[in-house]
């Protein structure tokens, strides 16, 4: 141990030592012009635009979703009076997975962990009253994405929004699916085809639509490390830009809506390093890999959730400091938009209490704390400087095993990146077993007697009254109708022909989300995992 | 001499991919000497009395993160019953508010951990109240 030092090493959360001090000679081969440039140069390393937050603030955006349409509907306009910027869906299992409500495996499952989504009666509500020209929407949605997407389109065309003005995201992420976060329908190589027909959908049809938000959040939640948050997530756009040219498509036609999705942990530079890492390797990645000549196409933009895992059940309010922190590091990192997590998430859903007392935590960032008044605050530290480059070498490394393995979709038949993950979370939690980390209130100052916080109870009866709806859209539709396009969609899907419109057909005809991911089961047949502990 | 080894299913109830914890508790208790079986994610409670019956399992531990431990929880304890080997030990985890427990323990599940609980407190448990089924604890 060095005289005058608590420990012998220092690392960041994911093990990357950190020193003592940091001089410029740790940036030694760091050229500030060409791996920095300016806010709104390549690499973009210090961000994406010029002005960064003088020009606009990042979106606030609060994940909602919860019971029947109808309640989620209501916390949407709630939020949005309260100054929320843009909207974000959280789906229920079942809807997650393509069930519909009445489905035997949903039993319990309906509008517990988001909302219930099973036709476009069910859409209509959830986006009843909400202006869809003005606000942009977020669904958190992935299998069934291009259901989803279908169902949105039609549900605002009939409310009288045509497709040139919607904006927003879909997830899209199956990569990241079968790596971490576990929700999917039919294996990674048709779940890959069904991606390429929304990409060349969403290029054509809906021009301000994100198809895919490749997606970090889970792949660390699930226990990787910053840096393999990083490279499982740069790997997984690397395969979608792959796959939308061998859809034919030009890679400056799409790659400017490609999104990127990351945690931000409790360790705030190491997060920080992170972000910058991520833009520079994506502009490096898009430029030299892909040729791509549109400099949007070389821009990095990321939404940012605050790290679920991090919150305790212990000391809940204490989740409240946490967050703070997390989004602060999210901003200072220069994110595009923000969640940031309620408290009470380790319990349950959040109360709207709770919720607010979420999305007030970004505007005081926002408007009181003065982080916004410049680009890249902490741009040409020696510690940020040095850790981002780490960073990235560490996230390449990574990148170029799996390269050679033969790509993502390779590497995740192998379980390559599933069991990177596995060994990760293993080793963190014996690490706080052996209080090498410490968390508070849970392996350090503890508090015996805790009182309780309210908690959100999701209503019994919003099941009973999703499957009535079904029951009732199953009852008054055109059985014909239903039945032509679903085998419309058929031929599609095992042919070449593009799905995404027949499945707009099989929507507007109010075939349910079961019944269209019915016609993929079986073509496709179901993805099962090997289970790996 | 060797007593035998005890037998868990760690089994995900339930629609939702949060596998982490389930996984991280398998490898604890693989590594404290229990032979453990993983039954992977998204499981009925059908699936899983059958496993636990096939693999002879001497407990069964679950993890949801989903929401609908109120209906799942209990319906494996029915079904465990119907197939007469509800002297399998099950305990269980996840996001699980505080309020709920006492209604789980009155379905048969012998024990709720919940989020922060360490593998040591888990593992200790389970030495403590699983043993072989057919010998007396």
């Amino acid at each position: 141990m060095a005289e005058g030092e608590r420990r012998d090493r220092f690392t960041t959360l994911s093990g990357i030592p950190v020193n003592r001090l940091y001089t410029p000679d740790d940036l030694a081969g760091t050229d500030a012009r060409t791996d920095l440039g300016g806010p709104g140069d390549y690499p973009y390393t210090r961000g994406i635009h010029g002005t960064m937050y003088r020009g606009r603030l990042w979106t606030m955006r609060q994940f909602a979703g919860f019971g029947s349409p109808e309640d989620t509907n209501r916390r949407f306009h709630y939020l949005l009076e309260h100054g929320q910027t843009g909207l974000s869906v959280a789906f229920d299992m079942p809807t997650l997975m393509g069930y519909d409500a009445d489905h035997p495996r949903a039993l319990g499952e309906v509008g517990r962990e988001g909302v219930a989504v099973s036709s476009l009666a069910d859409m209509a509500v959830l986006l009843r009253g909400l202006p869809l020209d003005r606000i942009t929407t977020s669904m958190t949605i992935n299998a069934p994405a291009n259901i989803l997407l279908a169902m949105y389109v039609v549900a605002a065309e009939e409310a009288g929004f045509p497709r040139p003005a919607l904006g927003g995201t879909t997830q899209t992420d199956m990569l990241k699916e079968f790596i971490a976060q576990k929700e999917w329908i039919v294996p990674p190589r048709p779940s890959m085809r069904l991606i390429q027909d929304m990409l060349v959908f969403g290029t054509r049809e809906v021009p301000r639509w994100n198809v895919i938000s490749i997606s970090g959040y889970h792949i660390r939640e699930a226990g990787a490390t910053a840096p393999q948050e990083l490279a499982f997530t740069l790997a997984d756009g690397i395969a979608y830009v792959q796959a939308g040219i061998d859809a034919g498509l030009d890679v400056d036609a799409f790659a400017p809506r490609l999104s990127f999705f990351f945690d931000c942990h409790v360790d705030f530079f190491e997060e920080i390093a992170k972000f910058r890492a991520a833009r520079r390797l994506w502009a490096r990645i898009m430029r030299d890999r892909f040729g791509a000549k549109d400099p949007r196409s070389w821009r990095l933009r990321f939404h940012t959730q605050t790290a679920g895992v991090s919150l305790t059940a212990q000391q809940p309010m204490n989740n409240v400091v946490r967050t703070a922190l997390q989004a602060l590091a999210a901003v200072l990192g220069g994110t595009q938009s923000l969640h940031t997590n309620s408290m009470d998430e380790t319990y349950a859903l959040p109360t709207e209490d709770a919720a607010r007392l979420a999305l007030r935590t970004q505007q005081i960032i926002a408007y009181e704390t003065g982080v916004t008044e410049t680009a890249d605050p902490l741009g040409g530290s020696y510690f940020v400087e040095s850790l981002t480059n780490t960073m990235e070498a560490a996230a390449a490394g990574y990148i170029a095993r799996i390269d050679d393995l033969g790509g993502m979709v390779r590497a995740i038949e192998l379980g390559y990146p599933q069991r990177e993950i596995a060994e990760a979370s293993y080793a963190y939690q014996q690490q706080l077993e052996r209080r090498e980390k410490v968390v508070v209130g849970v392996n350090e100052f503890v508090t015996p007697e805790e009182r309780p916080i309210p908690i959100l109870r999701i209503d019994p009866q919003v099941e009973r009254r999703q499957i009535e709806r079904l029951r009732d859209v199953r009852a008054k539709r055109d059985a014909r109708a239903v039945a032509q396009t679903l085998a419309a969609l058929r031929s599609a899907t095992e042919g070449d022909e593009n799905t995404m419109d027949r499945i707009v057909e099989c929507v507007r005809a109010h075939a349910t989300l079961g019944e269209i991911c019915d016609v993929f089961r079986a073509v496709y047949g179901e993805y099962r995992e090997p289970a790996i502990i | 001499m060797s007593s035998p080894r005890i037998r868990i299913v760690v089994a995900k109830p339930g629609l939702d991919g949060h596998d982490r914890g389930a996984k991280v508790v398998a490898r604890a208790l693989r590594d404290a000497g229990f032979e453990v079986i993983y039954t992977g994610l998204h499981q009925t409670p059908e699936m899983i009395v059958n496993a636990a019956i096939q693999e002879d399992a001497d407990a069964i531990g679950l993890s949801i993160l989903s929401g609908a431990h109120m209906t799942l929880f209990p319906r494996v304890m029915e079904l465990l019953r119907e197939r007469g080997a509800d002297d399998i030990v099950v305990f269980g985890g996840g996001i699980i508010p505080e309020e709920d427990i006492a209604a789980l323990k009155a379905s048969g599940i012998s024990e709720i951990f919940t989020p922060g609980a360490s593998l040591e407190t888990i593992v200790g448990w389970v030495r403590e109240h699983v043993r072989p089924r057919g010998v007396a604890a």
